[in-house]
């Protein structure tokens, strides 16, 4: 990697790692997704084989893409963030180069481990205890790093952006080491300490909460900075931006329990799940409202800026996606849509629609300025990708609607004399159109971020070529 | 954990939940209200001006919370208080409303065992040769067997590996109504012991002897010195002629049907296999899922496949 940029006060190599290995992961993430898709529509992909098969290539896609394309963009861009507003290095190069290699790490062992078998079968929380040691390790360094540079700060204010990137960080810290506590039996298999129905919901507490703060606070830290700053806005509203973090902070943590309706877990905690989803709706879209305004005086910008327009859709997918999720945690509409394809369908406006989106537009205006420009090396590039990756998301979880609306209306469908008017299979049969679409909408993702991959690569070329010291890009 | 988890909370974890539950809420309203008012005074173009903070260059307005947005905030929590008095939710607190998860699942069999019951009472009127030749009915035991039974015995009930076909006349414990009737009632347990202690030249020549009973390919050497060993450790269940015996549900190794071989696989390796390692055949009993009625149905549509 060129070290003719080095920043004169920021830790800019970090911060370049882990872009850099934000859309590697995301391509490579996203291509699982792409062939797993593609084995529920012709299942002879699994090739007979263990190691290729759904069971086993459906967490390394999900591990992929929230853990090792999220997690490596939410680092890169929590570090390039905290530096600047508040004006100071990270207070550790080695530790801050410790978190990179060790997530690599982790990621690397999960390709490794996934794939031959070795899980803990927690959703989202598949890796084996070695493995989950070394995330804790890494995690913990890693919030030493932000809060310790937080706490050095040269700003008298901490800026709104690091107040959700520190309550993510946090969280995910108490989370995982909670619902990870197990009893190791061997190098690769161990048990959970907790029995029964409380694993149920302490797995759905943390199974939600990946959501919650991994998916949402820290992306709504990368927001409130890339946004404004695309934007060349002043956030909207400061008190929003407070009522909204804290409630949404306080809430979330309670939703978890809206995976488990109508099963083992007792009524009460089911109903807490539930209002407290509800609850969370006004919260969440508190983070749309502040996003979208923030861009008032600055509409026309999108004419222009492809960059900015990943930023505002993601904002749109994200009203979206958390007015669905409330939504679904009532116990009635729960009823139809659990167990079916519509849940994917709201992950994936979630993951591909906001995660996604909000990661990509950040990632073009950061990887710029990384190596000393403000430009990527073709916005018509961007532009294409923006397209690319709005209709892919819409192909997806229109098909994900679809698919589940009917699955569950096929499965409770009745005869005059109360048998079940359709086998499962048939509802399979039914779902076969839905899953070719949706193959072809993450076509058109990996196909995107191909292209990112190769704007990225000419980006890097151009500022390699060029030999002049890093302007000061504000 | 037991008191957390079973029909009641102890009376400090319910208090506990009640505590924490509205305590959150109420610190929800708090934020909400404690943030409502500004002082900012809006100019006349209805700006306001900013907080002063610049983190980076990013300044923020210091705008009032939206209204709708305020009111769709404050709706929610007024709904969840609401349901919260109606529904389980503040720890042991049952709700006005009774209800329960239980009570809803009782309430809806109850409902549907009112409205489809006499349908298939009427059914269980007519004996199973009869119910048989019914159309109508052998449409709705279809039903049944697919969402049931079709996924062991395959929708065309021709079965698979170690799941036996339906619609051919070899019955591992008898065609007759009854005997399918208790079948799908009580369900069947079919166990063929390992003979691993013979030794895996006398589990050869058993091979050999049993497949010469159908007349397969065989060594006629070997299943000589098979005959022996199958006579003295085979016949107490597959019976002297190998035609097995119906009451034990021990098959017929001489018609040439085989519940135990891959499609594809070597008989002799099937055979091997099963004297090996054994065989554990497990059918389900029907009655606790379906009820009798059902059961009768279901019993005179298996009929109907091979009658």
């Amino acid at each position: 990697m060129n070290t003719a940029f080095e920043h004169p006060i920021y830790n800019y190599k970090v911060v370049r790692q882990f872009a850099i290995m934000t859309v590697v992961w995301g391509i490579i993430g996203m291509l699982l997704g792409v062939i797993i898709a593609a084995q529920l529509v012709w299942p002879q992909l699994n090739l007979g084989l263990p190691w290729t098969s759904f069971g086993r290539l459906r967490p390394l896609h999900t591990n992929a893409v929230i853990f090792a394309f999220g997690g490596s963009a939410l680092m890169a861009t929590s570090y390039y963030v905290v530096q600047r507003t508040c004006q100071v290095r990270l207070i550790s190069d080695r530790l801050a180069a410790f978190t990179f290699w060790g997530w690599q790490a982790v990621i690397v062992s999960a390709v490794i481990t996934l794939p031959m078998g070795f899980t803990t079968s927690k959703e989202y929380a598949e890796l084996e205890w070695p493995i989950n040691i070394l995330i804790a390790v890494v995690w913990i360094s890693y919030a030493v790093v932000f809060l310790g540079t937080i706490k050095q700060r040269k700003t008298a204010h901490i800026y709104v952006a690091n107040w959700f990137y520190a309550a993510f960080i946090l969280t995910v810290a108490v989370l995982h080491i909670v619902n990870n506590a197990a009893i190791p039996v061997g190098p690769f298999k161990s048990y959970s300490i907790y029995p029964g129905a409380v694993d149920a919901m302490v797995q759905w507490w943390w199974g939600h909460n990946a959501v919650g703060f991994f998916l949402t606070a820290g992306f709504l830290g990368m927001m409130y900075y890339f946004v404004p700053k695309q934007a060349e806005r002043p956030i909207y509203s400061y008190r929003l931006s407070i009522v909204h973090f804290w409630a949404l902070i306080t809430t979330y943590m309670w939703a978890g329990a809206h995976h488990l309706h109508y099963t083992a877990l007792p009524d009460w905690a089911q109903s807490l799940g539930m209002i407290m989803s509800i609850i969370l709706l006004a919260p969440s879209w508190g983070g749309m409202i502040n996003g979208m305004m923030t861009l008032s005086g600055a509409w026309h910008k999108l004419r222009t800026d492809p960059t900015l327009r990943f930023l505002v859709v993601a904002l749109s997918f994200y009203g979206m996606s958390t007015f669905e999720g409330p939504m679904m945690a009532v116990k009635t509409v729960n009823a139809l849509s659990h167990y079916t394809d519509w849940t994917i369908g709201h992950v994936h406006s979630g993951a591909l629609g906001w995660v996604a989106m909000i990661t990509i537009g950040s990632m073009y205006h950061l990887i710029p300025r990384l190596y000393g420009d403000t430009d990527m090396y073709s916005v018509k590039l961007i532009a294409v990708h923006f397209w690319l990756a709005t209709i892919g998301t819409v192909l997806y979880i229109a098909a994900m609607w679809v698919n589940g609306i009917l699955q569950g209306l096929m499965w409770r469908a009745v005869n005059a004399d109360g048998t079940l008017m359709y086998t499962f299979v048939e509802a399979l049969e039914a779902s076969h159109p839905g899953y070719v679409v949706r193959w072809i909408g993450g076509l058109f993702w990996v196909t995107g971020m191909l292209l990112m991959a190769l704007n990225v690569y000419m980006t890097i070329k151009r500022s390699s070529s060029e030999t002049q010291p890093l302007p000061q890009t504000a | 954990m037991n008191n957390l988890w079973g029909d009641s909370l102890s009376g400090f974890w319910s208090s506990w939940i009640i505590v924490i539950t509205l305590g959150t809420i109420a610190f929800c309203w708090w934020i909400l209200f404690a943030n409502r008012k500004t002082d900012e005074v809006p100019d006349a173009e209805g700006k306001v001006g900013t907080t002063g903070h610049q983190a980076d260059g990013i300044e923020e307005y210091d705008n009032p919370l939206p209204r709708w947005w305020f009111m769709l905030f404050a709706g929610t929590i007024i709904f969840s208080l609401g349901y919260l008095a109606l529904y389980p939710g503040l720890g042991n607190y049952a709700g006005l409303l009774g209800w329960t998860q239980e009570n809803q699942w009782d309430k809806e069999v109850a409902r549907a065992e009112e409205r489809y019951a006499p349908i298939f009472a009427q059914y269980n009127e007519i004996a199973v040769p009869e119910l048989a030749k019914d159309s109508e009915a052998m449409r709705v035991g279809e039903r049944i067997f697919l969402n049931n039974c079709a996924v062991c015995h395959g929708s065309n009930a021709q079965g698979g590996y170690g799941f036996p076909n339906l619609t051919d006349d070899d019955w591992l414990y008898g065609g007759e109504p009854e005997n399918i009737k208790t079948t799908l009632r009580q369900g069947r347990n079919g166990l063929m012991p390992a003979w691993q202690q013979l030794g895996e030249t006398n589990i050869d020549n058993v091979t050999q002897y049993v497949m010469s009973l159908s007349a397969a390919e065989h060594d006629a050497d070997a299943a000589a010195l098979g005959q022996p060993i199958f006579a003295a450790s085979c016949v107490a269940c597959h019976g002297p002629q190998a035609k097995g015996n119906q009451a034990l549900g021990a098959p017929n190794l001489t018609d040439d049907i085989w519940l135990y071989r891959q499609p594809g696989q070597p008989l002799g390796d099937a055979i091997r296999q099963t004297l090996r390692n054994g065989r554990n055949g497990h059918m389900p009993a029907q009655a606790p899922y379906i009820g009798e009625d059902k059961v009768h149905l279901v019993t005179a549509y298996v009929y109907s496949l091979s009658h």
